[in-house]
């Protein structure tokens, strides 16, 4: 299988510019470099490349408006919060080769006219912080990165930001937020970061996978990239596999996979020889669907069709052995914790969303808290203000679809998987 | 102009480029329901009260922030539209303090108003979270958990007034407007100006209540208990009684005064003239001696302590007067008593304030003499009313009453005083006679008048040029007083008032409670006050025949002696 960004896992010492450079490092930036602006950004058009962190914009647009934009000094951004639950593929990245993403961003900011860039990385990565820390310092000394980048009057310099915990500083204007040393609360759009980002100047602002994928994509072509793929989806994504599988980890494919060869292939199937209940596609934030349904093909498309979103790229896998409203509480708990609290639907929905599943796991839910938990779902997906609180709702939208006869069985105090306590039909 | 043409709920409108929804509905006569959302203040789209279906657009999207495109087709209260503003107002119900009955914001609440307009006919949930207990520190009263997180609070003490002592803290159910490291608000910056109050669409936000210390007051028959009402009072007090803003209610304010059992009701009018005398004597002393200009006034509580804590280079510029209030407190328990012939101990004085600093004024270990606190009791404007509804006051049916010498006379520049501008065109209206020698007619000083946020004039006064420049609210003075400190301006007298707009937008008014009439409000009240000082027959504070006296009889002169000792005071960097 053709290998885009995983090519070097653990093949070179991650902070090495020496070993990246031999393994194939810095050609796209000596490219891009000898290129036109114009026709770079070209090139990642043609690779049919879409933002990796879970929006799915196309990458060639984006940087096609922000090259478009007049104002100035403009950043570079690089998401790396990585925060959606069951997801690490960023972490392979910024722990194995952080170059690629260095690499990647440097060539934004040469076709941009960028001196600044910022890597945000949660905080929980410290140790991974370390280690990009270390490879911009060796980029720079190399003359990659700093003053007189290769020999020329380019210059462009990068710092690490940290996180400190906070979910929603994965949402773009938060996180621009939070590197200007505020609260990490979002912004109301518009305007867009592309027009008004870090220090209200234009910024461009991708996820780690996404700028990875632009070396390979200037060295070797967009069309290249965009044929490993599917009609709609150029090149191959970093999937992360967990929950009740066998082989749980980061697996590179190229998009046009089916999940079911994703997971019983690569996966090894499910644990302990159960059955497959549901997959929870896209991390906490994305939709739950049933086993009938893994033979839809990764692709931005095919998976669009169906109502789904690939997210982040986080698969995980669910066994019969689990209840779905009690998987679900414990989803929606997270989303409780982690709402910023800025926007009502979003600060008090969840709060109220596991208190009504709460009474389904207790078995004193009611028909009426049935459709009050439809009812906020709808709300919270219309009228959030940001990504968080109108994605927070989806697995419930999704499992409720699906199973709905699970949470009707819990009404009338049964839980066909017991797991849950029941407790407070007993009670009665 | 660039004109978008849209349809709301069926309605074709054309409004300028750059309007929002919510502003292109109003002009259809649509009210959109908003909570978070005060024009120009506080814009976050947070609260989504207010949000609305555009056909082709995915979602709903907030009215207030979102703005028109052409050809878009709004529907404003489809059943997508109600339900989903019905949830939004149960989810803002659900960790809200539901003690409607005993809260102070009870009929006057705009959540409350909402929950009533959407149809919340049951609340649903459960409160699950404390945030908190109530902080009383100071005059300014905030109850946590009453808060409905709009952030109103936060961007008026921020973005309008430049202190910001309040902000968000913590995330998701458990965030809250608090102070830094949750300490009162006594033990922060905090000017006391009560602006957070009036914009507080809740009661999260109110003054502290002194008026169980006017009952008792009035009800010990050892106490000789005075009242004195504050310029801006009169034309606002009516508010809460269904009388339009500006009204003029002075006549049935001072029975409904006399009704309560105030054994005299007097008047800070009278005071201010009294100021106006010793400030417009010390201005002259400054310049004409070589004394630190520009001076600066010294009336509003929220300034003296907001420069007190981020302009303490200025001390010095700030007028050693006292404010009215506070030199009628000092008045009324030395020559009052005197001439009375009553003991000072037993005089007990009450203030009916457009203001909540003013709390905080009385207090001020400075504000005595002789170990007699010049004021016992700060209410204001609001607890004045909840004290005439209280004794069952039919306030709008009551016959006029007068005012009570000896402290009750005043002119129409002691009136002026409850708006921005009034105190520098008072001040004017004196110092040009001083210089002059003579008696003039041209008194109104047009240029320091307004709703302008700065103000600035050159006026030639007996040949000379003086340079004046008048600010309201505190973020207003701050711009101003960053241009001198950059060098940039430089006055000889400058008014600032701590709120915009001056006393009769004070922290103590009446809650205005359509914010977007705001403004208007504001020019009714100031209108109402320049009214009655058109009326006056003296309209300048040396003629005030009662001020003359208190001179002639007690005081000697202007800057004397004992005035220093009754009517002056310093300032403290803090």
């Amino acid at each position: 299988m053709n290998k885009v960004l995983s090519a070097r896992f653990g093949k070179i010492r991650p902070d090495s510019v020496e070993e990246y450079i031999h393994a194939g490092g810095y050609e796209g930036l000596k490219k891009a470099m000898s290129m036109d602006h114009v026709a770079a950004i070209e090139e990642i058009k043609k690779a049919n490349l879409f933002g990796r962190g879970g929006a799915a914009y196309p990458t060639g647009i984006k940087w096609e408006q922000a090259y478009a934009i007049k104002k100035g000094p403009k950043y570079m951004v690089c998401n790396a919060d990585e925060g959606e639950p069951g997801t690490f593929k960023d972490k392979h990245i910024l722990s194995e080769d952080p170059f690629e993403l260095i690499e990647g961003m440097t060539i934004g900011a040469y076709i941009m006219g960028a001196k600044e860039g910022y890597i945000y990385i949660r905080g929980e990565y410290a140790a991974i912080q370390r280690i990009v820390k270390s490879a911009i310092e060796n980029a720079k000394k190399a003359g990659y990165l700093g003053k007189n980048i290769l020999g020329t009057d380019f210059e462009f310099d990068l710092k690490v930001v940290s996180g400190a915990g906070a979910y929603v500083c994965g949402e773009n204007t938060a996180l621009v937020e939070s590197i200007e040393g505020k609260t990490g609360r979002p912004r109301q759009k518009p305007p867009y970061i592309k027009n008004c980002g870090l220090y209200q100047m234009p910024t461009i602002l991708n996820n780690v996978e996404t700028y990875s994928c632009i070396p390979w994509i200037i060295k070797d072509g967009g069309e290249k990239f965009s044929s490993l793929g599917t009609e709609f989806s150029g090149g191959t994504k970093l999937m992360c596999l967990s929950g009740n599988v066998k082989n749980r980890g980061v697996y590179e494919i190229p998009f046009g996979m089916t999940l079911r060869e994703l997971i019983y292939d690569l996966g090894g199937g499910i644990e302990g020889g159960r059955k497959l209940k549901f997959v929870h596609l896209g991390g906490s934030s994305g939709s739950c669907f049933p086993e009938s349904m893994v033979d839809t093909k990764i692709c931005y498309y095919d998976l669009k069709k169906a109502g789904f979103s690939l997210g982040s790229g986080a698969v995980l896998v669910v066994d019969d052995s689990h209840c779905v409203v009690d998987y679900l509480k414990t989803v929606m708990e997270f989303f409780e914790e982690e709402s910023c609290g800025k926007c009502t639907p979003c600060r008090e929905g969840n709060q109220r969303m596991v208190e009504i599943l709460e009474k389904f796991t207790e078995g004193t839910a009611t028909m009426e808290d049935f459709n009050k938990i439809k009812s906020l779902a709808q709300t919270m997906k219309t009228t959030s203000f940001c990504g968080l609180g109108q994605s927070a709702p989806v697995p419930v939208i999704t499992l409720i679809k699906y199973f709905e006869e699970e949470f009707i069985e819990h009404i009338n105090g049964k839980c066909k998987a017991g797991v849950c306590s029941m407790s407070g039909k007993a009670g009665k | 102009m660039d004109m978008i043409n849209l349809i709301i709920d069926g309605i074709e409108v054309s409004v300028p480029k750059d309007t929002t929804i919510l502003e292109a509905a109003k002009k259809l006569n649509i009210n959109i329901p908003t909570l978070c959302f005060m024009k120009g203040i506080n814009e976050p789209g947070s609260c989504r009260v207010c949000v609305v279906e555009v056909e082709g657009w995915r979602g709903l999207h907030p009215a207030c922030v979102t703005k028109v495109s052409e050809g878009i087709v709004v529907k404003t209260a489809t059943s997508t539209v109600r339900e989903a503003r019905k949830n939004i107002l149960e989810l803002i119900m659900a960790n809200h303090n539901r003690e409607c009955l005993s809260c102070s914001r009870n009929l006057k609440c705009e959540l409350q108003t909402l929950c009533n307009d959407n149809g919340i006919d049951r609340l649903p949930y459960d409160r699950k979270i404390d945030k908190g207990c109530i902080d009383a520190t100071g005059p300014i009263v905030r109850d946590p958990n009453k808060c409905a997180l709009c952030g109103r609070c936060v961007s008026v003490c921020a973005k309008q007034q430049h202190v910001g002592v309040i902000d968000f803290a913590n995330r998701g159910t458990h965030t809250t407007v608090t102070t830094a490291y949750e300490q009162g608000l006594a033990e922060q910056d905090c000017i006391n100006c009560g602006q957070c109050i009036k914009v507080c669409p809740v009661g999260a936000l109110s003054e502290r209540d002194d008026t169980a210390k006017v009952w008792k007051a009035l009800e010990n028959q050892e106490l000789h208990v005075v009242v004195q009402t504050a310029p801006a009072v009169r034309v606002a007090l009516g508010e809460e009684f269904g009388f339009a803003p500006g009204t003029n209610v002075e006549g049935k304010m001072v029975t409904a005064l006399r009704r309560l059992g105030f054994d005299k009701v007097f008047d800070t009018n009278f005071s201010a003239d009294l100021t106006i005398i010793e400030e417009g004597n010390e201005l002259l002393d400054r310049i004409k001696n070589g004394g630190k200009l520009p001076m600066i006034t010294s009336c509003s509580p929220g300034w003296i302590k907001f420069c007190e804590h981020q302009y303490h280079d200025f001390l010095d510029n700030l007028s050693t007067c006292k404010s009215p209030q506070q030199m009628f407190g000092a008045i009324a328990k030395s020559y009052y008593p005197e001439k009375a012939d009553i003991d000072p101990k037993s005089v007990f004085v009450v203030s009916v304030m457009p203001c909540t600093a003013k709390k905080y004024e009385a207090d001020r270990d400075e504000m005595n003499v002789d170990g007699l606190k010049d004021i016992d009791a700060v209410i204001t404007t609001r607890e004045l009313a909840r004290m005439i509804r209280q004794a069952g006051i039919n306030f709008a049916e009551l016959e006029d009453g007068q005012r009570d010498s000896i402290l009750g006379t005043y002119s129409g520049a002691g009136t002026i005083f409850g708006n921005t501008g009034g105190v520098m065109e008072a001040a004017l209206r004196t110092v040009a006679e001083k210089l002059t020698g003579k008696s003039l007619d041209c008194i109104e000083y047009t240029a320091v008048r307004g709703l302008d946020r700065i103000k600035e004039a050159t006026v030639n006064v007996a040949g000379m040029d003086i340079k004046v420049a008048v600010a309201s609210g505190t973020g207003n003075a701050s711009k101003l007083l960053d241009k001198i400190r950059a060098g940039e301006a430089d006055y000889h007298f400058i008014e600032v008032m701590g709120c915009e707009g001056g006393c009769i937008n004070g922290g103590g008014q009446p809650i205005i409670k359509d914010k977007s009439t705001t403004e208007e409000v504001k020019a009714a009240r100031i209108k109402g006050l320049y009214d009655i000082d058109r009326a006056c027959e003296v309209r300048k504070s040396h003629e005030n025949p009662e001020i003359k006296k208190l001179y002639s009889e007690y005081l000697g002169e202007a800057g004397g002696h004992k005035s220093h000792k009754l009517l002056h005071t310093h300032y403290v960097k803090r």
